[in-house]
C-alpha cells in the first residue's frame, strides 16, 4: 500500500439550529427565542436559552452555532461589568450595538458563527432593535428575525408589522407602533407557525419585555393573559421581564 | 494599591507638587493600568491601542479556512453567509458630487434586508459607499472617520479627499489576500473642490468623475452615462442619480428595494432623501426637485401603442 496523502479540514463550527426574533414598540421591545437545541436531526436539549438579559435596558439574542454563541454573551458581559466599573453606570443600547460589531470584526479572520439580534431602549426612551452579521455589520430595525425560520418568520412579521403588502381600509393608516399585547400576540404567533414547519424549532419560547422608564405598556394587558417574571435589577426605571411558554415537543 | 491612593488623592501641599503630580500620572497612565482595566477600552472593542489586531485560526492556511466557510460564491451551502450584492454610484459635476445607491442585502438567494444604509457618513464632508462585505465597509470606514478626525486635531485642517482615500486603500492593501472584500467610493469636498476615489480591498485606487460599483454597476452605468454632463442642475443630477439606481434595482436581481440620496455641496453632504424602487417604477420620486412627475417604468410610454396595452378610450 502506498502511503497517500492525508488532507484533514479544520472544521470547528457547526449549526445548532433554533430562531430568534426582536420587536421595538414606541417604549418597549421584545426579544424572543425558541430553546430548542439540535445538530442535524437530533434534538440536544429542549431547553438551551438563546435570549440574555445583558442590562435593564438592553437583551442579546444569539443563535447559529451554540458554543460561538454563548462565549460571545460571556465576553460582552464582561465588557459591560468593566465599563460599569469603570462608569458606575450601564452602557447604553447604542454603544452596546458598536462595541458587538468591534468584537464581532476582531474575529473577521476566524469568525463567530453567530448571528445577533439586540434589543432594548435608546437612552431617548423608545425601543430599538439592532441586528448584526457574524462579522459586525449592523442596523437599527424596528423588527428582525434570525436563525433556522428566518426565512419563514421574517416575512410575517414584514406583513404584521410594517404591513408589507397591505393596503390600509379607505381613510384609515397604519400604526406607526404597536401595544405591547399585539406585539406579544405575533411574537407568539410566529413561534407557533414556525414550530409547525421547521424541524429545528420548538421545545419552549421565552420571550423578554423591555419596558421603558414610566411605560405603560403594560396596563391594558390582562393580568393572567401571560405569566410574567419580573429580572429587573436596579432601580434606574427601566424594567425587564420574562415570558415562558411551551412550544409542542415533536 | 499605595501608587492607587497617590493618584486620586486630592491633598497636595503646594501647586507646584500637584503640577508634578499630574504629569505624573499622564506619563504612569499607561504603564501602571491598561484601559482595559478601567473599562474605557469599551467601545472601541480591539482598536482601543490605534492598531486594531485579529484573532487568526491556528492553521497553515488561515485564508483558505475563512473561505472554505465564507465564501458563498463558490460553495452556497458554506455556513457563514457574509452579506453581498449591491449598486452604488457616485459622479461629480459642477454642482458637486451625488452619491446615490440602493439598499438590498442579500444573503445566497435570501434578500437578508431591504434597509441597508449604503452611503456611510465618515464625517460632514466625506461620505463613503458600501459594496462587498457589509461589516468590512462599514468597519473600515467607521475606523476612516477615526483617522480624520485625528488629522483635524493635529494638523488644524481638514483631510483632503485624495489623503483619506488613500488611507483606506493603503489600509486594505496591507490585508491583500487576507479575504477582505470592498469596493467603495470616497467622496467629499475640500480645498480642491468635489472630488471621486474608488478605493478597492484589491488595492486599486483611482481618481474620477463617475464610478458605479457592484453587481447592478452595468445597468446603472447605461443610465449614467447617457444622461451625464458636466453642466447638470443640481435637479437634474438628482434625478438622474435616482433614475439610475431605479435602473439598476429593475434589472438586477441582487439590488432594489430603495434608493439613497446624497449631494455633497461645498459646505458639506446632505441627504436629499429615500424613494422605494417599486414607487418609481409606478408613480416616480413625487414630488421632488428634478421629477419627470410620473413612474419610471416603459408602460407610461409604451401607453395606447399596442394591442395589449390599448388606449384609454378603446378599452372604455
Amino acid at each position: 500500500m502506498t502511503q497517500q496523502p492525508q488532507q484533514h479540514a479544520f472544521n470547528p463550527y457547526t449549526e445548532n439550529g433554533g430562531t430568534i426574533l426582536a420587536i421595538a414598540g414606541a417604549d418597549f421591545t421584545v426579544i424572543a427565542g425558541d430553546t430548542r437545541q439540535s445538530e442535524g436531526y437530533s434534538i440536544q436539549t429542549r431547553y438551551a436559552p438563546k435570549v440574555f438579559k445583558l442590562t435593564d435596558k438592553a437583551v442579546l439574542a444569539v443563535n447559529g452555532f451554540a458554543a460561538d454563541g454563548n462565549m460571545f454573551v460571556k465576553k460582552v458581559k464582561q465588557r459591560l461589568e468593566w465599563y460599569r466599573h469603570a462608569h458606575a453606570k450601564d452602557m447604553p443600547i447604542r454603544s452596546i450595538a458598536r462595541l458587538i460589531q468591534t468584537m464581532l470584526y476582531a474575529r473577521r479572520f476566524f469568525p463567530y458563527y453567530v448571528y445577533n439580534i439586540l434589543g432594548g431602549i435608546e437612552e431617548d426612551g423608545t425601543g430599538a432593535v439592532y441586528s448584526f452579521d457574524p462579522v459586525g455589520s449592523y442596523e437599527r430595525e424596528a423588527c428582525r428575525a434570525a436563525g433556522a425560520a428566518q426565512a419563514l418568520v421574517q416575512p410575517f412579521l414584514d406583513n404584521q408589522i410594517y404591513f408589507k403588502n397591505q393596503t390600509p381600509a379607505p381613510g384609515t393608516v397604519f400604526p406607526q407602533h404597536l401595544p405591547l399585547s399585539t406585539v406579544l400576540e405575533i411574537v407568539i404567533d410566529s413561534f407557533t407557525g414556525a414550530t409547525e414547519r421547521h424541524i429545528e424549532v420548538g421545545d419552549g419560547l421565552e420571550m423578554y419585555v423591555v419596558l421603558s422608564k414610566n411605560s405603560n405598556a403594560l396596563q391594558g394587558l390582562r393580568a393572567d393573559a401571560h405569566s410574567f417574571q419580573e429580572v429587573t435589577s436596579t432601580a434606574d426605571g427601566e424594567r425587564v421581564f420574562v415570558i415562558r411558554r411551551d412550544l409542542k415537543k415533536d | 494599591m499605595n501608587s492607587l491612593v497617590q493618584r486620586f488623592s486630592t491633598s497636595s501641599s503646594t501647586p507646584l507638587a500637584a503640577l508634578h503630580k499630574a504629569a505624573k500620572v499622564v506619563t504612569e497612565e499607561d504603564d501602571d493600568f491598561s484601559d482595559a482595566a478601567w473599562g474605557s477600552e469599551a467601545g472601541f472593542g480591539n482598536i482601543a491601542k490605534g492598531v486594531p489586531s485579529f484573532a487568526v485560526p491556528a492553521v497553515a492556511d488561515p485564508t483558505a479556512f475563512l473561505r472554505l466557510h465564507t465564501d458563498d460564491h463558490a460553495d452556497p451551502s458554506c455556513r457563514i453567509k457574509i452579506q453581498h450584492g449591491t449598486t452604488t454610484l457616485a459622479f461629480r459635476f459642477k454642482g458637486g458630487v451625488i452619491v446615490a445607491v440602493d439598499s438590498r442585502a442579500t444573503a445566497g438567494s435570501y434578500i437578508a434586508s431591504g434597509t441597508v444604509k449604503k452611503v456611510i457618513e465618515i464625517n460632514p464632508y466625506l461620505l463613503g459607499t458600501m459594496a462587498g462585505g457589509a461589516a468590512d465597509c462599514q468597519y473600515w470606514e467607521t475606523y476612516l472617520g477615526m483617522h480624520c478626525r485625528l488629522h483635524e486635531l493635529r494638523n488644524k485642517e481638514r483631510i483632503s479627499v485624495s489623503a483619506a482615500s488613500k488611507f483606506l486603500s493603503n489600509l486594505v492593501y496591507s490585508y491583500k489576500g487576507m479575504g477582505l472584500s470592498m469596493g467603495t467610493m470616497i467622496c467629499g469636498w475640500d480645498k480642491t473642490g468635489p472630488s471621486i476615489f474608488y478605493v478597492d480591498s484589491d488595492g486599486t485606487r483611482l481618481k474620477g468623475d463617475l464610478f458605479s460599483v457592484g453587481s447592478g454597476s452595468t445597468f446603472a452605468y447605461g443610465v449614467l452615462d447617457q444622461g451625464y454632463h458636466w453642466d447638470l442642475t443640481d435637479e437634474e443630477a438628482q434625478e438622474l442619480g435616482r433614475r439610475s439606481i431605479y435602473a439598476a434595482g429593475h434589472r438586477d436581481a441582487f439590488s432594489g428595494n430603495t434608493v439613497n440620496l446624497y449631494h455633497v455641496k461645498e459646505h458639506g453632504w446632505e441627504f436629499i432623501g429615500n424613494y422605494d424602487v417599486n414607487k418609481l417604477h409606478y408613480d416616480g420620486p413625487g414630488n421632488v426637485a428634478g421629477s419627470p412627475g410620473h413612474g419610471y417604468g416603459y408602460d407610461i410610454r409604451v401607453e395606447g401603442l399596442s394591442s395589449a396595452n390599448p388606449p384609454v378610450a378603446a378599452a372604455a
